[in-house]
């Protein structure tokens, strides 16, 4: 016994110490290691879902036919897959140019009065509920300008939503544009307008495309606005000037549905529009990797 | 460096190139040309001048058999009709709105409403439907009757378990589960809530007085759901839950529905019969002068021994004067095919055919509409 | 003649930049405009009221306000421990290679749109909570004295509960982005600092990098906040949707502000009805301004200020 007290008493007191601080080091790391578990986890719960009740969704059918009656079996969700084909299309033509305007308007002409109001609000709209930009379209659009519920209604509502993302992202990218390629090309000449347009934007091209993929994702999956503006359609419709149908739309009014028929359309449709996602942020990984060449 | 631009600008031309073709482009052409007087009534075929195609808003409670008609009548006459099932508040919204061209609701606009449509609008029946209590009980597949009090009381939250005497007693065979009663409304502007509050202030003094009649109220309690497609998901998705919807709801997801104790004490089933009877002795209104009249078209409580207690017509909102011709031959065209041919498939889908002084009352009705100020059908 | 060209240029970016801020000031008029009869008749007990009644005409958005606060405590409740955990793990302790890889997947999560959570959630989760969960925190927690209260009462799955868990799934993905980033830019030197004086990795981190990473990781908590509020879909499709009197429990169907616009918008077929429910878009605007605002400021705060008496 006094031999133990004694060999105790000879241990330094920093490795006595060790062993519980090492002993807490581990028991924390696990536990923090589990929560990263946790939310990796949760994405393949989540996405797995979607793909084994999805699949049995897609056939032919479900690609190229246009809904049918309430109650009845069959049919397919073709106005809504080209209708988020459409809108996207259309909402990134509106919202693409004048986010990039936005980004360079703050980077390169900064000491302008209106840079901080420019990029403030950008910041601030993003940060809006998509509903109430539902809301705000509606009353210009839906109840204003146009009349009536309409696809270029969905599209604005979309490309508002979009362009703070597409503002923010161009930003950081034109601020890493070195100086020194603005100096030169200025040096040798070049008025304000060709050095934009000829040298910061395209050195910044492939963050510009990451961008362009991120806002056209991210306003793939919304709903809410939609549902104020777009309206949606059982049949196929081009015509921006009539109501369109779009896939986070068709989900929402199959899934609070009771016919099994549209729960499993709806997982389809869910997958498809996931699908259509991890594409383009695949694109987007490519894309920034062949920019960093 | 510079050939990516211009490359980037010549998609960018294309695209908004195609952008300007969509938006003036139409909907798809689909079927076949016919001699040109197919524009008169009843529809047979494609009609030139009429318009091709219709956005359409408003009651969940006959999406089942509106659709139906829409996907028979896009076959006969090529013109697409795109119906929105967000309910019957915002089928008169949109109408009142002018976002739609046409506009369904299973109740009659309040005065204000009427008030604040300038032009006027006729109510055109297109089928009767019967509302159903839907349940979810586990273990219970039997139909259970009840009462107009204990329907009440469900809902306003004075009776909490399923197995209470006041439901107990009317089902003798049954045994109800101790378990609590989850009530099921409807979350959106609804004509079936108005048709079902409408009943209750019918029948209990209670209800009219605390919660009253319209198309959205301030439920005791309970969950709301989106449309009769959402208070039927709810209620077979939530064991113990109670809902109110159209009859085809309930039969179409094989969820239970019970009966309940007409005016004359009797139990009867829903059925096309019995929503049928309760349309008996009905007397067609002035359906264009409906304000302060709304009371004329409610056929809830109806004193016919065998009817239906819950029993309602639905209608489609038709202004009196529709400005652009192609598409109030469009919409006339329509509403006539509904209430002659398309009655064929009430059956099959749980409502009942209209009486046959209501077709009557309802032509003459379509037949005033004007556009511009001629009269359209002639 | 390049002096043209370039005020031409200046002028077509500047028109199309203004864009935004109109927009901002349209969003604001119109919202404003159009709920002025609300404000004008309600006033402030518009949000002390938790009565909405179209009947009786009397609109009180207190149940919706209520709603909205306890499914973003919930969310916050459940999401921050995990994020900032995964935070923490993956920018100090996972094995160098895999850190890019985890950290994407996690990312991923925020790619895949509000409605497919939803569509998860109704299908997947409420069966589970209604099941199991909830009977469980009854059966536990629910017999404890003041907190049992929250676990009270019949069990349905659509409830105010049900929402906050899976707000809490939606705000993972940008509450561990912005904690890591955070975490990433504590400078190395106060790490190597307390490990050269003997500390363990996880003392170093919760003693040097956790103090200065605090500012900005409340902020990406704030951030999350302002994502929960705003968020419709995905907690329209399980809070129950119905607005009553405030109780004490989660297991009650309940509403959110943006819940209820998405779900009366389309038919308040009344003046005052409709009003009343564009004054609850201004009320989640006003929120959402606000603590947007807070957010930016406490992250761009920690990432941009190098900590005074940092060893370099």
């Amino acid at each position: 016994m006094a031999t133990a007290v004694a060999t105790m008493a000879t241990v330094p007191e920093r490795h006595r110490v060790n062993a519980r601080r090492r002993l807490t080091e581990r028991v924390v790391v696990s536990l923090l290691g589990l929560a990263t578990l946790l939310g990796i986890v949760l994405l393949f719960l989540i996405l797995a879902h979607v793909v084994v009740s999805g699949l049995p969704a897609l056939d032919l059918a479900f690609f190229t036919q246009r809904p049918k009656p309430f109650g009845e079996d069959g049919g397919g969700v073709e106005p809504a897959i080209l209708g988020t084909l459409e809108l996207a299309a259309v909402s990134g033509l509106l919202a693409i140019p004048i986010g990039i305007a936005a980004a360079i308007f703050v980077v390169e002409y900064r000491s302008g009065r209106f840079a901080a109001p420019v990029r403030f609000a950008a910041e601030l709209i993003a940060g809006l509920p998509s509903i109430v930009i539902g809301v705000f379209v509606w009353a210009l659009l839906v109840r204003g300008w146009v009349g009536h519920y309409a696809g270029i209604a969905g599209a604005v509502a979309l490309a508002v939503i979009m362009v703070p993302i597409v503002a923010r992202t161009v930003e950081e990218v034109l601020k890493l544009v070195p100086h020194s390629l603005r100096e030169a090309a200025l040096a040798l000449g070049a008025p304000k307008w060709k050095v934009i347009l000829r040298v910061v934007v395209p050195t910044a091209r492939a963050g510009i495309a990451t961008a362009a993929i991120l806002a056209i994702a991210r306003s793939a999956g919304e709903t809410a606005p939609l549902l104020l503006t777009a309206l949606g359609n059982d049949f196929v419709s081009t015509d921006l000037l009539r109501p369109i149908d779009a896939l986070p739309l068709r989900i929402y009014r199959y899934a609070l549905s009771p016919y099994e028929d549209w729960h499993t359309k709806a997982w389809g449709a869910s997958l498809v529009l996931v699908a259509v996602i991890g594409l383009l942020s695949l694109a987007l990984r490519l894309a920034l990797r062949r920019g960093a060449r | 460096m510079k050939n990516k631009v211009e490359v980037m600008r010549v998609i960018t031309a294309f695209l908004a190139i195609a952008f300007l073709a969509a938006a003036c482009g139409g909907g798809a052409d689909t079927s076949t040309s016919s001699a040109a007087d197919a524009c008169g009534v009843p529809a047979k075929a494609k009609c030139t001048t009429e318009a091709q195609s219709l956005t359409g808003a408003g009651a969940t409670f006959p999406a089942p058999i509106y659709t139906k008609w829409i996907d028979q009548y896009s076959q006969l006459t090529g013109v697409q009709i795109n119906y929105q099932p967000v309910g019957s508040g915002g089928g008169i919204k949109s109408f009142t709105d002018r976002t739609v061209d046409l506009a369904a609701s299973d109740v009659p606009l309040t005065d204000d409403q009427f008030a604040a449509i300038s032009g006027g609008l006729y109510m055109i029946p297109t089928v009767l439907g019967a509302v159903v209590p839907t349940y979810n009980i586990p273990n219970v597949t039997a139909t259970l009757k009840f009462t107009p009090d204990a329907l009440a009381g469900i809902y306003l939250g004075t009776i909490t378990k399923w197995n209470d005497p006041k439901i107990a007693s009317e089902n003798p065979g049954v045994t109800l589960p101790d378990m609590g009663i989850t009530t099921v409304h409807r979350s959106d502007g609804s004509g079936t809530t108005g048709v079902f509050t409408d009943y209750l202030s019918k029948v209990s003094p209670d209800w009219k007085t605390k919660v009253g009649s319209a198309t959205s109220v301030n439920w005791p309690g309970g969950v709301g759901g989106n449309g009769n497609a959402g208070v039927a998901g709810a209620v077979k998705s939530t064991p113990g839950a109670i809902g109110y919807v159209e009859l085809i709801y309930a039969i179409q997801n094989k969820i239970g529905y019970g009966v309940v104790k007409n005016a004359s004490g009797k139990y009867v089933e829903a059925s096309l019969d019995s929503t049928t009877k309760a349309a008996d002795g009905f007397t067609p209104p002035d359906w264009g002068n409906l304000k302060g009249q709304q009371a004329k078209i409610s056929i809830t409580n109806s004193t016919n021994p065998d009817a239906w207690p819950i029993s309602t017509f639905t209608f489609l909102l038709v202004p009196k004067d529709i400005a652009d011709k192609g598409k109030a031959l469009a919409v006339l065209r329509f509403a006539w095919y509904g209430m002659h041919d398309g009655q064929a498939f009430a059956k099959d889908l749980g409502y009942a055919p209209l009486p046959a002084n209501v077709v009557t009352s309802a032509e003459a009705a379509l037949k005033a509409v004007t556009s511009g100020g001629t009269t359209v059908l002639k | 003649m390049t002096r043209t060209a370039d005020r031409a240029f200046a002028a077509g970016v500047t028109a199309l930049a203004l864009l935004v801020p109109l927009t901002l000031a349209g969003i604001a008029a119109l919202v404003l405009i159009d709920s002025w009869p609300s404000i004008q008749r309600f006033g402030f007990a518009y949000l002390t009221t938790s009565v909405w009644d179209p009947v009786h005409v009397i609109f009180g958005a207190a149940a919706y306000v209520y709603g909205t606060i306890v499914t973003t405590i919930v969310a916050v409740l459940l999401a921050t421990p995990v994020a900032v955990g995964a935070a923490i793990f993956l920018s100090e302790f996972a094995p160098r290679r895999t850190r890019g890889v985890l950290a994407y997947l996690i990312e991923l999560l925020a790619y895949i749109p509000s409605i497919v959570y939803g569509l998860w959630a109704i299908f997947v989760m409420v069966p589970a909570m209604r099941g199991t969960v909830e009977p469980a925190l009854q059966n536990t927690l629910g017999r404890v004295p003041v907190i049992g209260q929250l676990f009270s009462g019949p069990i349905v799955g659509l409830d105010l509960l049900s929402g906050g868990v899976v707000l809490a799934v939606m705000i993972l993905p940008i509450l561990t982005a912005v904690s890591r980033e955070v975490i990433l830019a504590v400078p190395p030197t106060q790490r190597e600092a307390m490990i050269g004086l003997g500390a363990t990795r996880w003392e170093a981190v919760r003693h040097a990098v956790l103090p200065y990473a605090r500012p900005g990781i409340i902020g990406g908590v704030v951030l999350g906040v302002a994502r929960a509020f705003g968020e419709t879909m995905a907690v329209t499709m399980v809070v129950g949707n119905s607005s009553r009197d405030i109780t004490g429990s989660l297991f009650v169907p309940g509403y959110t502000l943006a819940s209820a616009i998405a779900n009366q918008f389309v038919e308040a077929d009344s003046e005052i009805y409709f009003s009343a429910i564009v004054e609850v878009a201004v009320v989640l605007l006003i929120v959402a301004i606000v603590v947007n605002a807070v957010a930016r400021l406490l992250i761009r705060r920690s990432i941009a200020d190098r900590p005074a008496g940092a060893v370099v």
